[in-house]
């Protein structure tokens, strides 16, 4: 087996001249986390918004918001970013798509629309879920205590919701991180694209995957880390934590 | 907006998108999907090991390959394999093993840290007397848990096992990335790039994804009221 091992690479110089192999990396970890907390914030707002229509008792809103989620659930990322990235700058008017294809970071956005969609869809699944849990005698007593229906979801089953789906929330943010990397497929260079340009450049693919993935085992530790002391720091007296649960997905 | 849809396209095409990219797709999803979810067992029963050691090598595994993303694993397996064939048969040059056989691999030994989460929370499910009566019966480990343990855990998690083969089928498209690998995306794209209709093509895979995954979707939902177990 010949395979010529140099862990030394991600100290040399890369092919602009002025920064390293590691500067590659770091720079691909920028855009990751970039897109990573841009979408995840998008897809909190959405999928919040529409996870609560989903316990609403009007039928037809509840068919809405039932039809977006299982719209973006079962296409896969990929080929959602394909469609926000190729198709829909055809099919607006074409002043708009000249508009769309000609902005500097079309990849970015193109992304950070795919992929706050795409995750916004899984988040309404969980906070419906998380309202779902609560015994029905809370919604009753916020009507009782005279909340209108916007007050008592405002003031007592959001909050109470949120605190129970922590764990799949936290599950869900290590998901959006990894999910990123789908963005490659559009030119975006995150860490994963800037890992596979190093190893086009020197060869070393072993050394630059380890990178990358070392990188991204220490952002799922973080978030784990983060996950546990938040969980604890906000649990609801008298609710057993659910635990992260172990149900299909990524 | 539609003025220029060009349905033309994927009338010419279809039956060789149907018969090449979506026959792989399916191909690589069933057999990842047997090959994962017995290696995923395997994991399993090794997490719930007695053995510190044992329990810790499955653990790692599932740790390590859950917090990377699917592409760079897809990466890491097309390059290592050769290499990894090459150190098993004592070859001095890395073995091409073709694409087929790299995806394969990949999706079998990545599923399985899925499937092992799946089927460990499916064991641990089963009441602790359910063991212990094995037990008490006379049957040794092996027996205890192939013939009491898990064909109860599988029933329970039939329909989350499914589900994870849902995400599956969608997750072998990413193989895209290796644009060696003849799946419905990249069949679909090349044609698309040929042809000059990216926005026909590129609904039609969306269109075909959503109609087979919603339908498959729905047919678990039906067979988990069928298999739950009336406690």
């Amino acid at each position: 087996m010949h395979y010529n091992w140099n862990w030394g690479i991600f100290w040399q110089e890369s092919p602009d001249g002025v920064s390293t192999y590691m500067d590659t990396l770091l720079a691909g970890l920028k855009w990751t986390l970039a897109l990573s907390i841009s979408a995840w914030i998008m897809a909190l707002v959405i999928g919040t918004v529409i996870g609560t229509i989903r316990t609403m008792p009007n039928k037809w809103a509840v068919r809405l918001a039932n039809g977006y989620v299982e719209l973006f659930r079962n296409i896969p990322l990929i080929v959602q970013m394909f469609l926000w990235y190729f198709v829909m700058p055809e099919i607006v008017p074409a002043s708009i798509g000249n508009w769309l294809k000609s902005l500097p970071n079309a990849s970015f956005i193109t992304a950070f629309l795919a992929l706050g969609f795409f995750t916004s869809s899984r988040i309404a699944v969980q906070v419906s879920a998380g309202i779902n849990a609560l015994p029905r005698g809370q919604k009753l007593a916020g009507t009782a205590l005279g909340l209108t229906l916007p007050q008592t979801y405002r003031y007592v089953l959001l909050p109470m919701s949120f605190r129970i789906i922590i764990p799949s929330l936290t599950n869900e943010f290590a998901a959006i991180i990894k999910n990123s990397s789908v963005a490659l497929t559009i030119g975006l260079v995150e860490l994963t694209a800037a890992t596979y340009s190093m190893r086009e450049f020197t060869f070393q693919t072993f050394e630059s995957l380890t990178g990358a993935t070392v990188i991204y085992v220490l952002i799922s530790g973080i978030a784990l880390l983060l996950a546990r002391w938040l969980e604890k720091a906000i649990a609801i007296p008298g609710f057993i934590a659910s635990g992260s649960a172990n149900t299909g997905g990524h | 907006m539609f003025s220029n849809f060009d349905f033309d396209v994927i009338q010419r095409s279809w039956f060789y998108l149907f018969t090449t990219g979506m026959k792989f797709t399916l191909t690589l999803t069933l057999v990842a999907m047997v090959g994962g979810i017995l290696f995923g067992t395997v994991l399993a029963m090794m997490r719930l090991s007695h053995s510190k050691t044992i329990s810790l090598i499955a653990t790692s595994y599932v740790n390590l390959i859950r917090s990377v993303p699917l592409v760079l694993v897809i990466f890491w397996f097309y390059f290592l394999v050769p290499y990894i064939g090459a150190w098993i048969i004592g070859a001095k040059e890395p073995v091409q093993v073709g694409a087929f056989s790299s995806a394969l691999i990949t999706f079998i030994l990545f599923e399985a840290a899925y499937y092992c989460e799946i089927m460990r929370s499916g064991i641990q499910s089963i009441p602790r007397g359910q063991v212990s009566a094995g037990y008490a019966l006379g049957m040794n480990y092996w027996q205890m848990m192939g013939n009491v343990v898990l064909p109860q855990a599988f029933r329970n998690m039939i329909p989350i096992l499914l589900t994870q083969t849902i995400v599956l089928f969608q997750d072998v498209s990413l193989v895209y990335v290796l644009g060696s690998v003849p799946d419905f995306v990249t069949v679909a794209s090349k044609i698309a790039q040929r042809d000059g209709r990216l926005v026909e093509m590129y609904m039609f895979v969306a269109v075909v994804y959503f109609v087979m995954s919603f339908g498959l979707s729905t047919l678990v939902k039906k067979l988990q009221h069928k298999v739950a177990i009336i406690r």
